[in-house]
């Protein structure tokens, strides 16, 4: 089966970026698919590469990046609720002016076409948040 | 935009919290208005404090945020004109039909679920 994730609370003030991560893992290892994981309202700060979680904390973002990479999956981050809480990508960092970026490995920042064509092309949609 | 091969599938978005304190309901809007562009069957349902969203003369001044209730008018320009209202939400808060800014269907607690059970993507803010 094919699945979509979308994530709309932050790491570490809201457990739904781990259960959603747990579950994209579990999905995995029973050999379904992931068609993206689609990061919405404080879900965007999931995206972020400079957050420092004391060492005996697990690391959110890098559990994600990770799990990316290791699996090719497709992370987005809404570039609309991006842009308001300041995760930037390097080029939407150049051309907003800004001298820094912060967008973690393994995410890209696009549209919420992508969120909307997730729930098309996906046979279940899984939403965590509140 | 991406092909999406023709599908067409049921769309429900649940607004459940007022339009001010979170941002969830300006952000569920955004989404509402992305969707028009896809061709599908799109529907809103609007419960507990969510029915706060509709109401018309909102003033945020004091508050200085965005009043971006009009934008609920524009809905209809973009086809997107099925829009629930849960009854029992508006009776709990003193409101009525009478309250809201657009044409909306009140419904009851079990029409709503029956809404919600056609749906292929619930999508709940």
């Amino acid at each position: 089966m094919k699945f979509g994730i979308m994530v709309n609370e932050g790491p570490y003030q809201h457990q739904a970026s781990d259960t959603a991560y747990q579950f994209a893992k579990a999905v995995l290892a029973k050999g379904h698919q992931i068609y993206r994981v689609f990061f919405y309202h404080d879900g965007v700060n999931n995206g972020t590469r400079l957050t420092v979680p004391p060492q005996d904390d697990r690391n959110v973002i890098n559990r994600w990046s990770d799990l990316a990479i290791k699996n090719n999956i497709d992370l987005v981050v809404c570039v609309a609720a991006a842009q308001r809480r300041g995760i930037l990508d390097e080029s939407e960092a150049k051309r907003h002016g800004k001298n820094a970026d912060n967008l973690a490995p393994g995410f890209r920042i696009s549209g919420l076409g992508q969120l909307v064509e997730a729930g098309i092309q996906a046979d279940r949609l899984v939403v965590f948040g509140d | 935009m991406t092909d999406e091969g023709g599908t067409v599938k049921k769309f429900m978005f649940v607004n459940r919290r007022a339009p001010y304190g979170t941002i969830y309901a300006l952000e569920s809007l955004e989404v509402v208005l992305i969707s028009a562009a896809f061709d599908q069957d799109v529907s809103l349902a609007f419960l507990d404090d969510g029915v706060y969203d509709l109401i018309k003369g909102q003033n945020t001044k004091a508050i200085e945020i965005k009043n971006f209730s009009p934008t609920y008018r524009a809905l209809e320009g973009y086809d997107i004109e099925k829009l629930y209202v849960a009854k029992d939400s508006l009776e709990e808060r003193g409101l009525s039909e009478d309250d809201l800014l657009v044409d909306a269907q009140v419904v009851s607690r079990a029409e709503m679920a029956d809404l919600m059970a056609q749906q292929d993507v619930l999508l709940s803010f």
